[in-house]
């Protein structure tokens, strides 16, 4: 009977159909696992206080649940551990991050079950949120404004300094980067101006001069800011925090270096929720800081937009008129057999190779031969003749070419012939049909192969590690000072951000939940444009089956 | 109509036409462009790769004559090549202009005021750039000629002048005052050795370090003298740059002495280094030091280096070169690399590398014979003396230790035991040879993909016949789009789940994983047979291409257990440590980002880009063939084994070409979910580095123009190739098929 029954192929059918679940199981998991990692990285969790004793000398220990595994207990034995009084034949650990990293030795670590003696979540327990040093856990015991302590009430005063705090920081953060920015940005283009004098034997005792004055009044106004910046500063300094920590010291903590404070075992869900959709808030439109384990992605999710957007104004125009050319134009030949082939593998080469390409010719060839004709100032610091956000863009726009080109083809083949001919029966030359009729109609289709292009180009990563993408950069593609666009400076990527904070941070532990953040904000952008081009596309081919018919 | 109003409608209409004509003209050139964009990066890549294969050259630059031409005694050119400069036996150095505008000039010549007469001369390793003098009275002169430069009107002016390195005293080595009759010195920074024979037929060897004085402000140059236990006819002295290694050959044989411990000078091999019925003429160290190459009479030269053997390392003949047959020959190293030069009675010059064991250049460069040579720091020049006359010739030599043999060969590097294939581009030590074979890396690439493919086809093309051909209509649409989501999953996502929470969960779980591989098929079947227990009534209940849905739970559930079970699974079968089992009884190692990491992560990305050209292909299986087969009485598997599939499998095929282009240029995922170390083994269990990671890695701390940039554009050019040719096979397969659906 067995025999029979595999004769009959079922058993493969359903062994096809278990193939298909696993894949199903696996996308779908791999969904989920992303956004539940990456949405809980902002939700406050509760603190714990545990009394630990055992295998490490007794003592308290404050922090967040982080993570919880379990361990055989060989393993354990083999570590050191003596385990005669216990005859549990595995052990329960958790992570826990206990933050206050200047002053224990590691901010995360592990506790066996088997040490805690009890746990609690007190209320009072408070997370400061710091600009230094990651998060710190511990009790407000006291608050001092401008030198002198409060004790009572202190939460709502200690809320409202650390507002003030904030925004006295804010704007030293943005008197610094805007207004002395600028300076420094004058000075440097002055600098520029005179080289470029010399360099043409044209610098005269005038214009000497004239740059001499310029850099003068450059110089006292920067003075002038200056020293507003460090007044500024200075304020921001006034008041500190006296908190309890898990060593049952007091520790004082400048306000100015706190960002947040919120006591999340007294919250409300309600509470937690609006302090929730604050971080989210912080973690889109804030920088990143201590080296891009902490603070927001808003330089990454700018330079990604940027950069997209760049490389879809150039590949929009060489897109379209290629499918133009394929569809309308081209007559069925070898040359036209060999143009589709070259489509085919400009969306088949990997996509590192186009880095190389974009690297050796982009970079070096066509931005060494910008730099000699326009900008001998500056060398030998290269201007155009280094990775940047314009390369960048052009290497991913070969590289999305064919997405672009197959999208607006499959367009342009959905358009009724009949359509065609009666444009030109009317007599219209065939531009002119292409223009008023064929184009009006298959933009849907190009707005889907864009928008395509557009979810490929933002997920791309390799090439860009050659071409202009950086960890940190100083400044953002785009800013107050002439000519406000600035095409030959690096940039910031949210997939290179996922690469970077994850492989090569030095507190990987700490960054982790940060990369999930990352990386569910990457995947949903992605996943939603290619959910309304899928759309996009359904829609256009519903609409010309009515057509036909 | 007036004629006025006919005239304009004529006249638009023209500019309509030419109008029409100019847009037909730019858009083909913008179609054709798609072609000239592919043709660009292809022949862009070709043109960065070729000058790796590109043949030395050497060519006369100019030449002139100079006096006393037997008493010179060394001879040498500076970094920018614009000055040559000669040194005399009296003790004197000439300068000479040898730049392109000015040849020939003497600048100065500058005494080098003896304190007694040379009996000897000897150059330092050419990167050290000394001259030594052996006096009469048992001491060493050492000089050094230095170019300072200055800028004058933002031009670089270079002035020669003579350094004392050593001080201006000559250094006492012979105590008896013997006078020096050959020697060997170094020095580098604070410390300095010299290998001499006195005319009293005593082998010295002395040591000289620099010692700061605390009393006194003076730096003074403390010794230690050795003699070595030698005895017999001296032919020739060798010391390696850091002076752990000396050389005396005697006629044939060639005496090693480890002087690490000046006091402790032990003679550590003797080797009988000629080749049959030859005799050795001339030796020389390379570049580095750790090779000792050997002219022999018969124009054969062979190169030796400290091979391990057994616990001891000992010298060993490695390789030999047939060079240009000429009598008086001697060999001369580069500065930095394994190239060397020969010379000799003739005139002829060769020019031959010794990792790639290949010959770059061999000529006539004089009508008489080379007496001094001298290579320029970067190599790109020499200076010689043949005859009366001083040459300079430049030399264009980028790329040696390139050959396509060298990157796709076993190469006997120096100090390795035997022949193989090593990729490390750097180092952080100066003499450090670069190993560029792309073996390891290609085989890399290769194993990953094997792994991904070992992982993705089966679950990819049995998932899209299943969809196509077993599912209904209106699930289809849901689950295909599904599975097509996975292909818009940036990489850089996958493969920082396959480094950061795949690969540990691999390595805690990995007998779990093990066992589902056995389990998951098996739960399905017993799920299946269980169905099939299951009363009719029951069954048709449940609508077509339902299986996969029911299977779902099954799945997890399975995997959950076998995840639960772990441990237990770990205690019966790997004796309660998987890794520690594999390592002690299976002796493989393992790596905690693997292949199987990879080839999961990776495979996972490649079955969206197989699955929908699959399911495409089978889908559009003419439906009138199976109906027919299905109406002749062959049940739904028969069917679809014996005519869909067939139908159908060039469709698949190029669904798994396309799949294996995706896989062999991956990037990210290898990238972050392997090691990265370039070693050739197919273990599942050990990582890899691909030709794509490889180039991300290395590609933006590469010099742009070296050899190691070059090699990276060859290995992006050999990722285009691969890929070409699996899309190109790919897509000419499915065009046929096209016609062949199209014309059924």
């Amino acid at each position: 009977m067995m025999k029979e029954w595999f004769r009959s192929g079922t058993p493969w059918i359903w062994l096809t159909g278990g193939a298909l679940s696993i894949s199903l199981i696996a996308v779908i998991g791999l969904l989920a696992m992303i956004a539940v990692k990456g949405l809980s990285y902002f939700w406050p969790a509760q603190v714990m206080q545990f009394e630990v004793e055992g295998f490490v000398p007794k003592q308290t220990v404050i922090g967040e649940v982080y993570d919880s595994e379990i361990v055989p207990r060989e393993q354990l034995s083999a570590a050191g551990y003596d385990l005669s009084a216990f005859n549990n034949a595995e052990f329960k650990r958790l992570l826990i991050k206990t933050g206050n990293r200047e002053y224990v030795d590691l901010d995360f670590r592990w506790i066996l079950t088997t040490d805690i003696k009890s746990q609690s979540t007190p209320s009072g327990l408070a997370v400061i949120e710091r600009s230094k040093n990651g998060y710190f856990y511990g009790y407000i015991s006291a608050v001092i404004k401008n030198g002198e302590t409060i004790t009572e009430n202190n939460q709502a005063v200690l809320n409202s300094l650390i507002e003030r705090a904030v925004a006295l920081n804010k704007q030293a953060h943005k008197l610094q980067s805007d207004d002395i920015g600028k300076i420094n940005y004058q000075l440097e283009q002055l600098r520029l101006t005179q080289k470029g004098y010399e360099l043409d034997n044209e610098f005269t005792p005038a214009r000497a001069a004239e740059i001499a004055k310029q850099q003068k009044q450059l110089y006292k106004q920067s003075q002038l800011l200056e020293t507003e910046l460090f007044a500024l500063r200075e304020q921001a300094k006034r008041d500190q925090v006296v908190v309890t920590d898990m060593r049952n010291e007091q520790v004082t903590l400048e306000i100015s270096e706190v960002l947040a404070i919120w006591f999340p075992n007294d919250m409300s869900v309600f509470d937690k929720l609006g302090h929730y959709f604050m971080q989210l808030g912080k973690f889109v439109s804030d920088d990143p800081r201590e080296a891009n384990t902490e603070g927001g992605v808003f330089p990454a999710i700018f330079g990604t937009v940027f950069m997209v957007m760049l490389m879809a104004v150039i590949v929009t125009p060489f897109g379209v008129v290629a499918a133009i050319y394929l569809h309308e134009y081209a007559t069925k030949n070898a040359f036209t057999k060999m143009i589709r082939i070259a489509v085919i593998n400009l969306a088949g080469v990997p996509s590192i190779v186009y880095g190389v390409f974009g690297l050796g010719f982009f970079v070096y060839v066509l931005g060494g031969s910008i730099d000699q004709l326009f900008y001998p100032e500056s060398s030998p610091t290269p201007v155009f003749g280094t990775p940047g956000v314009m390369w960048s863009a052009l290497t991913l726009a070969i590289l999305t070419l064919p997405v672009v080109i197959v999208s607006t083809e499959e367009g342009l083949s959905r358009i009724p012939s009949s359509i065609r001919d009666g444009s030109l029966a009317l007599g219209a030359t065939k531009i002119e049909t292409l223009w008023r009729i064929v184009i009006p109609m298959a933009s849907p289709a190009i707005m889907t192969g864009l928008i395509l292009a557009v979810a490929r180009a933002a997920g791309e990563v390799a090439p860009l590690m050659l071409v202009g993408v950086v960890k940190m950069a100083p400044s953002l593609p785009f800013d107050g000072n002439f000519p406000y666009i600035h095409l030959e400076r690096k940039f910031m990527h949210l997939g290179f951000h996922i690469y970077d904070v994850g492989f090569q941070s030095p507190n990987v532990e700490a960054a982790r939940p940060l990369v999930y953040a990352t990386a569910f904000l990457l995947v949903s952008v992605i996943i939603a444009l290619n959910i309304t081009a899928i759309r996009i596309r359904n829609r256009l081919r519903e609409k010309f089956i009515t057509l036909e018919h | 109509m007036s004629s006025l109003e006919k005239k304009q409608t004529l006249n638009t209409d023209r500019s309509r036409l030419i109008k029409d004509r100019f847009a037909q003209l730019s858009i083909s050139a913008g179609g054709v462009m798609v072609l000239l964009a592919l043709l660009l990066i292809f022949f862009y890549l070709l043109y960065v790769v070729e000058p790796v294969f590109e043949s030395a050259k050497v060519e006369q630059r100019n030449t002139f004559a100079i006096e006393n031409v037997e008493h010179v005694v060394g001879l040498g050119i500076e970094e920018q090549t614009e000055f040559a400069y000669v040194l005399y036996k009296q003790g004197e150095i000439a300068f000479y202009t040898v730049g392109d505008q000015q040849f020939g000039n003497v600048i100065n010549s500058t005494p080098l005021n003896l304190p007694s007469r040379a009996t000897s001369f000897a150059n330092s390793a050419p990167f050290q750039g000394l001259y030594g003098y052996g006096l009469e009275n048992g001491s060493v002169m050492i000089v050094a000629p230095k170019f300072s430069a200055r800028f004058d009107y933002n031009q670089r002016v270079l002035t020669p002048e003579v350094s004392y390195p050593l001080g201006k005293n000559a250094l006492q080595v012979a105590q008896n005052s013997s006078a020096i009759t050959r020697f060997a010195f170094t020095h580098e920074e604070k410390n300095a050795a010299v290998l001499a024979l006195t005319a009293d037929k005593r082998v010295l060897f002395t040591r000289f370090n620099l010692t700061d004085d605390a009393l006194c402000c003076a730096q003074q140059w403390s010794v230690k003298r050795a003699e070595l236990d030698f005895s017999g006819r001296v032919d020739e002295l060798l010391l390696t740059p850091d002076a752990k290694r000396a050389f005396v050959r005697s006629a044939n044989q060639i005496y090693v002495y480890d002087t690490l411990d000046t006091h402790n000078i032990t003679l550590i091999q003797v080797l009988s280094a000629n080749e049959e019925n030859a005799n050795i003429v001339s030796s020389k160290l390379l570049a580095g030091a750790n090779s000792l190459m050997l002219v022999n009479d018969n124009a054969v030269v062979s190169q030796w280096f400290e091979v391990n053997n057994d616990s001891e390392r000992v010298y060993k003949k490695v390789r030999t070169f047939n060079v240009t047959q000429q009598a008086n020959m001697h060999i001369y190293g580069e500065y930095y690399r394994r190239s060397f030069f020969t010379t000799g009675e003739n005139g002829l010059l060769g020019l031959y590398y010794t990792s790639s064991d290949s010959t770059l250049w061999q000529g006539q460069v004089s009508e008489h014979a080379i007496t001094q040579f001298a290579i320029a720091p970067r190599a790109n020049a020499a200076v010689i003396l043949a005859g009366k006359d001083i040459s300079v010739l430049n030399i264009k030599n980028e790329h040696p230790e390139v050959t396509w043999s060298a990157l796709w060969q076993e190469v006997w590097y120096e100090n390795y035991p035997e022949p193989s294939y090593v990729w490390q581009s750097s180092s952080a030590s100066d003499d450090f040879e670069p190993k560029f074979s792309l073996v390891p890396i290609t085989f890399g690439t290769l194993k990953a993909a094997f792994y991904a493919m070992l992982f993705a086809v089966p679950i990819a093309v049995s998932s899209a016949i299943y969809t196509a051909y077993f599912m209904s209509d209106k699930l289809r649409k849901i689950v295909k789009p599904t599975v097509e989501t996975m292909e818009a999953l940036p990489t850089v996502i996958l493969g920082f789940l396959a480094g950061l929470w795949l690969a540990p969960i691999i390595e805690q779980y990995l007998p779990a994983i093990i066992a589902l591989l056995f389990l998951l098929p098996g739960s399905i079947l017993a799920t299946a047979l269980a169905y099939s227990q299951l009363p009719a009534r029951i069954r048709e209940q449940l609508p077509e291409g339902f299986h996969a849905l029911l299977l779902i739970p099954v799945i997890i559930l399975i995997t959950w257990l076998s995840f639960a079970m772990s441990p237990t699974i770990e205690l019966w079968f790997f004796d309660g440590h998987t890794r520690q089992y594999l390592t002690s009884e299976l002796g493989m190692t393992y790596d905690q980002r693997n292949s199987l990491v990879v080839g999961l992560a990776m495979g996972f990305a490649v079955i969206p880009t197989i699955f929908t050209i699959a399911e495409d292909a089978v889908f559009s299986v003419p439906k009138h063939l199976s109906n027919g087969s299905l109406a002749l009485g062959a049940t739904k598997w028969q069917t679809l084994m014996r005519v869909v599939l067939l139908t159908a499998s060039p469709g698949i095929f190029s669904a798994i070409m396309m799949g294996l282009g995706r896989a062999v240029g991956e990037t990210m995922i290898v990238l972050m979910a392997t090691g990265n170390t370039p070693i050739m083994d197919w273990s599942v269990f050990q990582g890899m580095r691909t030709l794509a990671a490889n180039i991300a890695i290395e590609m933006p701390e590469s010099e742009t123009g070296s050899s190691h940039y070059r090699i990276l554009f060859l290995a992006a050019f050999v990722l285009f190739i691969f890929t070409f040719i699996f899309n190109t096979v790919a897509e000419y397969v499915r065009q046929q098929l096209r016609e062949k659906y199209s014309s059924m």
